[in-house]
């Protein structure tokens, strides 16, 4: 089970307004081109994909590759519309699968 | 009262090599903007993950049947002040131990498991749960006389020169402090964040793996994490940055 955190910008939102998402996840991002001290090949474990859904409607996804960091952190914006669940998952190499909610919450 | 000068000049102990109090920084302090800020930000703190894992792992009883972090301490602000005074005399072990070598004890004895391997996340993620509840307080070595003989190994350490490159700590940490080496400012070399998250390692890591990243460098072969040696080399550089404030878990490049 991987430890992740998710943070939806504080606030009074209101309808139309722009709201900052932030999740992070704690994951190696193991490139597959490092080798061990024996010589051996590390194999490749990244987070291939990332999506955030709020309210039912895909807002956010990317690809990500090897050259991204450890642990990724990722930023992004969506318009508030009306209260409800954001889902962020991340899938990978390995099967890996996580899922983390939170609720914006919007003022009418 | 030249008799008195004389006498005090006997007394004080004659240090030269040490950064004098006013001029001590910390790795925080010499660190880009970039860094700083990333550790200023919990969420963007990478090693604050692995505080989120150690407050699991503090609750959870293990599946042996013994008692849970909790159940013998209570919560985790318990351990408030804990960090700033390790390593300490074990009066079983008749040694120094470090922080996480009181963990692993503790896993042995009191929960009858097997103590977690050194540098595993495992342990790792307690240790960095414990060293956050000494955040900003400032590092309190204790002066307990049966340290001192450890302390004195530690020190002698610190100035022994190492490895193919025939350095010791003193050369680069007290007297090229500041200066460049290849491209890096060279730190003080004030543990005050560990365990921290270091961007090089893209991991979080210990003290111990620090020291042996230093002895890699000057081409020695590294004592292993936990050793004596390591021990007694962390002992002295508590005292050597004893009162500086503790931003553990913290981020480095």
């Amino acid at each position: 089970m991987a430890t992740a955190s998710v943070l939806i910008q504080r606030g009074h939102h209101r309808k139309g307004d722009i709201v900052t998402l932030k999740a992070i996840i704690a994951h190696p991002m193991e490139t597959g081109y490092r080798r061990t001290e024996q010589g051996a090949v590390i194999a490749r474990n990244i987070i291939r994909r990332f999506t955030c859904h709020y309210d039912g409607v895909e807002v956010f996804a990317c690809d990500l590759f090897p050259a991204i960091a450890a642990n990724p952190l990722i930023a992004f914006t969506t318009v508030a519309t009306r209260t409800g669940p954001v889902t962020f998952t991340w899938t990978g190499d390995n099967g890996f699968h996580h899922a983390e909610t939170a609720t914006l919450t919007v003022m009418d | 009262m030249r008799r008195l000068l004389l006498l005090l000049l006997l007394v004080l102990p004659v240090r030269a090599e040490d950064i004098p109090p006013g001029q001590r920084l910390s790795g925080f302090e010499t660190m880009g903007a970039e860094a700083q800020a990333m550790q200023r930000d919990d969420f963007a703190n990478p090693a604050m993950l692995s505080v989120r894992e150690g407050e699991a792992l503090w609750s959870a009883a293990p599946a042996e049947g013994g008692p849970s972090c909790q159940s013998c301490h209570g919560g985790p602000a318990t351990m408030r002040g804990v960090a700033a005074r390790y390593p300490a005399f074990e009066t079983r072990q008749g040694a120094a131990v470090d922080l996480a070598g009181r963990i692993r004890l503790c896993q042995q004895d009191r929960q009858g498991v097997a103590p977690a391997a050194r540098e595993s996340g495992a342990l790792l993620a307690l240790e960095a749960l414990v060293a956050l509840q000494s955040r900003g307080l400032p590092l309190a070595p204790p002066g307990d006389a049966r340290l001192d003989a450890a302390l004195a190994r530690g020190r002698a350490l610190y100035t022994t020169r190492f490895g193919q490159l025939d350095l010791a700590c003193i050369h680069c940490h007290d007297r090229n402090r500041g200066k460049s080496l290849g491209g890096t400012i060279i730190p003080q070399g004030h543990p005050t964040g560990y365990p921290l998250f270091r961007m090089e390692w893209q991991a979080t890591g210990s003290l111990h793996r620090r020291l042996r990243n230093c002895m890699a460098g000057v081409r020695a072969e590294p004592f292993p994490p936990g050793a004596p040696e390591m021990i007694d080399l962390e002992l002295y550089l508590k005292h050597r940055a004893a009162g500086m404030m503790m931003d553990a878990p913290a981020v480095r490049p």
